[in-house]
């Protein structure tokens, strides 16, 4: 993918060299500072100079993107305070929709995107003053793939949730507008976690999660939105149901992928049904399950403790998320420019960084690669086996030498989404079915 | 002085009522009038409307849950009954040392010197399919491949809760054998009984309210659970409160609210029935 998105990057002819956003706002400050003080100009450049160390943004988002290593480099390197809170799934949807001037920037996934934004708390950003707008991966931008291929629209696609009518409309607009509900920043392609010293064959298709084989030795996530997704993609490809859209089912196909658990969960073909991340690393890594629904980060924690655990790439295709940075309505003047350089600054490539060496993709994967060595960058994106040990961000070992990421490259694993989480029209009624099979 | 001296039992009862009414009289309230509104994905509605327990009431799944969590709450009473009299029994009446006793019955309670969640957790590695205990079998030859139903299972369910709640039973029951007579026991192997006799016509009797008040406890902590049933079952098997917990998680604040209204009419019912056979305040107080 790198060769596409070099293309990309001489065609914008996007500097290479990093930007120290401080130093330019420390620049624009000298320069506001001499001229209010030679009198030219009064009002706003000199607010700008004096009161820029005074503004705090609150960083609302998920615990794996609103890590507060990046608001700390976010403050060193911007001069004002950046602040993270983190919360998770509804609570951070509905403390956005219903405590909206509690946070300055919401981070929310696309699927909340679709439930928040038409309440019009949220500002359309201006693209204009997105520096790496135009850099960025067309599957938000343009809902496509660099060769021009449509993007699965199946569960909640980015694409149609990121595009506002205007700035204050609370709208989604069809297609490109110059107005972005939110600034894509973390996404990644989900599929299945096998222990591959257990199963000594090649896993390639969805339906092996319901194999007769792994009786007993299986799991799903007990996330309703998403475990079901996880079954739809298993169950489709098993050739039991052909949905119509499996992010968002009619009753009737509701009713039929609850069937088929039920019965499966009946004949005691599921050990587990996990909710957090550590349930799901030791469900792994005690040999309880072989094959489940996984993280990628939960994958690789499984690999850290020595047992070997592979995110394997399957025929149908991954299930994939998303998230971006949507700007409060009630942000103004100052704060608002200050959300601004917030907003560039994170797309300007350490976080995309940081992120990247825990298994995430950035938005802009060109600035991202400036603050990754080669072999890590080679592995993160470009699938290529490590050559020497890879490190999260804390220095803690991801990967040993000699080995290649699950999946592959960049596009080997984004180019080939099936579905987005989402939230179903039938939520609720979906989530009362799920209900009954946990119980069942 | 004298408006003081008619005043003082009420500022007496006033600590207590305060408390009541603050922790308890509030909350309830609160959750009494949320569990008639209405609801949609992010607000609520302040209204009057039985929407909430009518889909309580006709939804399969309320019953379900309930014959569920009450099975657990009576499989567990009966078995950290049984074990609780027993213990009670041989530290009261077999240990003949007051230290011993004393030194006994402490070592009941150092499990709980731990978190409940620690003592619940570490019983995974123990039971899973290649721990300790599956190993050992094998080991001995005694199973060819490892027990999958020792683990996430309702026998993992049933055995966590044992471990976790016995305690509550011993010690009221330790508490009220303690202070029966020894000269009764006599009195009783004296008249020609039998020692099984001695044991249901005297000491089960003066045990009714340690017994009642130990099943008030075990009852009320199986049925207001949630967390054991899901690490234990691995999330397959739900409660009551799980149902609850799920539309908390989804903000669903009315339903749940309705939920618990239902729940602890139940609970309080139930205890009640506990109540009538045993009156705890008369042996209490004797």
């Amino acid at each position: 993918m790198a060769d596409d998105d070099k293309t990309v990057n001489h065609d914008t002819g996007v500097p290479t060299k990093r930007i120290g956003r401080r130093s330019v706002l420390k620049g624009a400050a000298a320069v506001a500072g001499t001229a209010a003080g030679s009198g030219a100009i009064t009002g706003f450049p000199t607010i700008w100079a004096q009161n820029i160390r005074d503004i705090t943004l609150l960083h609302l988002g998920s615990s794996y993107s609103a890590i507060i290593d990046i608001a700390r480099q976010a403050t060193e390197d911007l001069g004002f305070t950046v602040e993270m809170q983190n919360s998770f799934g509804d609570a951070l949807v509905n403390r956005v929709a219903t405590q909206p001037n509690s946070v300055d920037i919401a981070e929310l996934e696309f699927w909340a995107v679709r439930r928040v934004y038409p309440r019009g708390e949220m500002r359309g950003i201006d693209v204009n003053r997105v520096n790496q707008w135009n850099n960025m991966v067309p599957i938000f931008t343009q809902g496509t793939y660099p060769d021009g291929s449509q993007v699965s629209r199946q569960g909640t696609a980015p694409f149609e949730v990121q595009y506002a009518t205007g700035e204050d409309t609370g709208e989604f607009a069809d297609g490109p507008t110059g107005w972005a509900t939110t600034i894509p920043t973390v996404y990644n392609a989900d599929t299945l976690g096998i222990r591959p010293d257990v199963i000594d064959r090649p896993i390639e298709t969805w339906s092996e999660l319901l194999n007769p084989e792994f009786a007993g030795r299986s799991a799903i996530v007990d996330i309703p939105s998403i475990g079901i997704m996880d079954a739809a993609m298993a169950i489709e490809s098993r050739g039991d149901i052909t949905y119509g859209d499996k992010g968002n089912m009619t009753r009737e196909e509701i009713d039929q992928t609850v069937d088929i658990l039920i019965e499966l969960k009946r004949a005691g073909h599921f050990r587990a049904f996990w909710s957090t991340f550590d349930e799901s690393v030791n469900l792994m890594a005690s040999g309880e399950v072989v094959i489940q629904s996984m993280w990628s980060p939960a994958v690789t924690a499984v690999r850290t403790q020595g047992i070997n655990c592979e995110y394997v790439p399957l025929r149908e295709g991954y299930r994939g998320w998303g998230a971006g940075l949507g700007l409060m309505g009630h942000l103004d003047g100052l704060k608002l420019d200050a959300a601004y350089e917030y907003v560039n600054w994170y797309l300007s490539g350490w976080q995309g960084g940081f992120i990247a060496k825990q298994g995430y993709y950035s938005a802009v994967p060109e600035t991202a690669r400036q603050f990754l060595t080669e072999d890590e960058w080679n592995y993160w994106y470009e699938g290529q086996v490590a050559q020497g040990d890879i490190l999260d961000p804390y220095g803690n070992l991801m990967e040993t030498a000699g080995n290649a990421r699950d999946g592959g490259a960049f596009w080997e694993r984004m180019g080939n989404i099936a579905c987005w989480n989402t939230v179903m029209d039938e939520n609720r009624y979906m989530v009362r079915k799920w209900n009954e099979f946990i119980a069942a | 002085m004298r408006i003081l001296f008619r005043l003082a039992p009420y500022l007496q009862a006033l600590p207590l009522t305060a408390i009541l009414v603050v922790f308890i009289g509030i909350p309830l309230t609160a959750v009494v009038t949320v569990s008639f509104w209405d609801y949609d994905d992010f607000d609520l509605y302040p209204d009057f409307i039985l929407f909430n327990y009518i889909e309580l009431f006709t939804s399969e799944l309320t019953y379900r849950l309930y014959l569920a969590t009450i099975t657990n709450a009576l499989l567990v009473w009966a078995i950290t009954l049984v074990i609780g009299f027993t213990v009670s029994y041989f530290l009261v009446f077999h240990v003949k040392v007051l230290l011993w006793q004393i030194a006994l019955f402490l070592l009941c309670t150092v499990p709980f010197w731990t978190s409940n969640i620690i003592r619940m957790i570490s019983w995974i590695p123990f039971l899973g399919r290649n721990g300790m205990f599956n190993q050992a079998l094998m080991a001995a030859g005694i199973t060819d491949e490892p027990l999958d139903f020792l683990l996430f299972s309702d026998f993992a369910v049933i055995l966590t809760y044992v471990h976790l709640f016995t305690l509550f039973m011993i010690v009221p029951i330790f508490n009220s054998m303690a202070r029966i007579d020894p000269a009764l026991l006599e009195a009783a192997v004296d008249a020609g009984a039998k020692p099984w006799r001695v044991v249901w016509e005297v000491i089960v009797p003066l045990s009714k309210t340690g017994i009642a008040l130990g099943s008030i406890f075990v009852i009320a902590l199986v049925m207001g659970d949630f967390f054991v049933v899901r690490i234990m079952s691995g999330g397959q098997s739900g409660s009551v409160v799980s149902a609850m917990s799920n539309e908390i998680a989804l903000l669903q604040y009315p339903p749940a609210a309705a939920s618990a209204v239902v729940l602890i009419i139940i609970v309080a019912l139930m205890i009640a029935a506990i109540l009538r056979l045993v009156d705890v305040r008369k042996e209490l107080s004797t």
